[in-house]
């Protein structure tokens, strides 16, 4: 450890944590000011493994997650770089009004980490999804928010979330990403998206772990009706890049938005802001969770199969709208 | 280190020109949180003109005192001693609470230059303080972090969750001080929500806990002296005080908590009540 590179050979053998930790723990080899803090899951997200390597630099404050967030922001307040890492759907809930003022508030260098992200704790239920965090987050000014495709990707968003001076949420997801990224060495800039595949009937514009399956139903679809599909990696959900809509909505005419968050309020919601605010004609539909408390599955991949954003539902979606 | 009887009558003076200033600015900003402002106000005294090291000429300097006013709405006696110490202008309390002005209800530190926290919603300032204290302890850095709660606040879970870590991890560099005013909103502690047994409470989640008189000049630094002096524990200071302290009418009254002063009438009263206090007060260290 410490000496992990992202590299062509060990991209599909990491964990999403260890993505995130092997980051966190690189830059805090370089810089003095990156510290780590969870809340009593150092185990989970790896963060333990770190402070085997630097125990000064590791916080855990037990479970906690307001204290969490409001001593992280302390730590900025006092010059240092929080990475505070607890899951996605209790940081952002039970911890917001911490998020909300003792860090954006005070616009505080302070990198929050949501994991298990969406449906992606499958077994655990509501108590433990995360449906609603880029509804919430992104309401917040000042605070940026940044929705990983894969292991390679949390790598870059956690670096470029470091250079950033002021306060970030990323969410990643449980478990082992599919690589969307097969070439790691892309260009990752925060509010650009990335248009992982040309297509001028219809565009998909997807987030987080969703990105591959949009990716694998656009095969299908374009293989079964020769039509040519656009897939866009929209990464950063805040700020939201509308030249990527923009183009979209002018060049296909047709946008499907999926992420694996509510309908309400996320990567759909932002897109649609931007359609109609920029007046644009073109065919619009939302896949994701519905607005209700969902159902627990044996596999995160049988969750997004009820609610229509597996590879099979993406791909009748978009055969549907073509 | 006890104080002499000199040092105590300059700090007496001014906690009473402090306590005329904070009158007068709820006057400007037509209301205004007296009642825990000047429950809080002497031991804000003792802390800003005799212990913290900090430096209006450089007030962002990094070696510099931190100190943090969780109970947030103490802001308008604080804003009164920043302008005092020259932090902000002391024409600047004139526009308290009017639109377009950089001080409000709740101080906000991005526009009020001295502030190190920005607070107001109640729960919070300890937990940012355990941060900053635990930030000088990972870089060996000198400073103390004092915060600033209220007892009704002491209802807010996160106090406690931030108080078993400045355990945990032994922050004797933060000194907690608790502004025990037994009144909050809605009425007493005991009525509302009891606390008690208070510093058994604080004890119980390891902190060294002093109660004082938090009108007492001597006790209060004397308590501050040994908060700084104990490496061994984290500190906590129950500051026994009077809600509305100095305004004979509105003293101990719950309903002190947040009042306006429409007419000048009212001011005045209110100052010859703080001045007929002060003297009272004063003469105990005259003698």
């Amino acid at each position: 450890m410490g000496k992990l590179k992202i590299t062509q050979e060990n991209i599909n053998l990491l964990s999403t944590v260890e993505w995130l930790t092997y980051t966190i723990y690189d830059l805090a080899e370089k810089d003095d000011k990156v510290i780590a803090l969870t809340a009593d899951l150092g185990t989970s997200n790896k963060f333990v493994q770190m402070s085997e390597f630097t125990p000064s630099k590791y916080f855990n404050v037990g479970i906690a997650e307001q204290n969490l967030v409001g001593i992280s922001s302390g730590m900025a307040l006092s010059g240092l770089i929080p990475f505070v890492a607890a899951f996605s759907g209790i940081l952002t809930k039970r911890a917001l009004e911490q998020v909300y003022l003792d860090v954006c508030y005070q616009n505080l260098n302070v990198k929050l980490i949501g994991t298990h992200a969406g449906l992606s704790f499958s077994t655990a239920g509501c108590t433990h999804f995360s449906n609603e965090d880029i509804a919430i987050m992104r309401a917040i000014p000042n605070l940026i928010v940044l929705s990983p495709a894969d292991g390679p990707e949390i790598s870059k968003a956690v670096i470029e979330a470091y250079k950033h001076d002021g306060p970030v949420y990323i969410r990643i997801n449980r478990g082992t990403d599919k690589i969307v990224n097969k070439d790691i060495n892309y260009s990752y800039k925060i509010g650009k998206a990335i248009t992982l595949k040309e297509g001028n009937d219809l565009t998909i514009i997807s987030t987080g772990r969703t990105v591959y399956n949009s990716l694998e139903a656009a095969k299908i679809v374009e293989n079964k009706t020769g039509a040519s599909i656009r897939v866009i990696n929209m990464h950063t959900i805040k700020p939201i890049d509308g030249e990527a809509i923009f183009n979209a909505a002018k060049e296909t005419g047709k946008i499907l938005t999926v992420e694996d968050h509510s309908i309400v309020g996320g990567l759909g919601t932002t897109v649609s802001e931007v359609i109609a605010e920029n007046n644009l004609d073109c065919h619009f539909k939302k896949l994701g969770i519905k607005d209700v408390f969902a159902p627990i599955g044996t596999t995160h991949d049988d969750i997004m199969n009820i609610f229509g954003y597996g590879i099979q539902g993406i791909a009748e979606e978009v055969t549907n709208l073509l | 280190m006890e104080l002499t009887n000199e040092e105590v009558l300059f700090l007496e003076e001014k906690a009473r020109e402090l306590r005329l200033l904070t009158i007068d600015t709820t006057f400007w900003a037509k209301g205004g949180h007296v009642g825990g402002g000047l429950s809080v106000i002497d031991v804000a005294v003792a802390l800003y003109y005799k212990f913290l090291n900090i430096d209006t000429g450089n007030p962002s300097w990094e070696k510099r005192d931190r100190i943090i006013f969780s109970k947030g709405h103490a802001g308008i006696s604080i804003a009164c001693i920043l302008a005092d110490k020259g932090f902000i202008d002391k024409e600047q309390l004139k526009t308290y609470n009017h639109t377009g002005s950089k001080l409000g209800m709740h101080l906000n530190k991005s526009k009020v230059t001295g502030l190190d926290a920005s607070t107001g919603s109640l729960g919070h300032g300890l937990s940012i303080g355990a941060g900053i204290a635990a930030a000088a302890k990972y870089r060996n850095e000198k400073y103390k972090t004092f915060v600033i709660l209220g007892d009704g606040e002491c209802n807010e879970g996160s106090i406690w969750e931030a108080a078993l870590f400045i355990n945990h991890y032994c922050l004797s560099n933060l000194i907690t001080i608790v502004d025990r005013n037994k009144l909050m909103f809605d009425g007493s502690t005991k009525e509302v929500m009891e606390i008690e047994p208070f510093k058994a409470k604080w004890e119980s989640f390891g902190f060294n806990v002093l109660e004082i008189d938090g009108h007492n000049f001597k006790e209060i630094t004397l308590a501050l002296d040994k908060a700084f002096n104990n490496n061994d524990k984290p500190t906590c200071i129950i500051c026994n005080t009077v809600k509305g302290c100095g305004i004979e009418e509105i003293e101990g009254n719950y309903k002190s908590h947040y009042i306006s002063i429409k007419d000048e009438e009212v001011l005045e009263k209110y100052k010859k009540l703080i001045n007929a206090y002060h003297d009272e007060r004063k003469k105990k260290w005259e003698n």
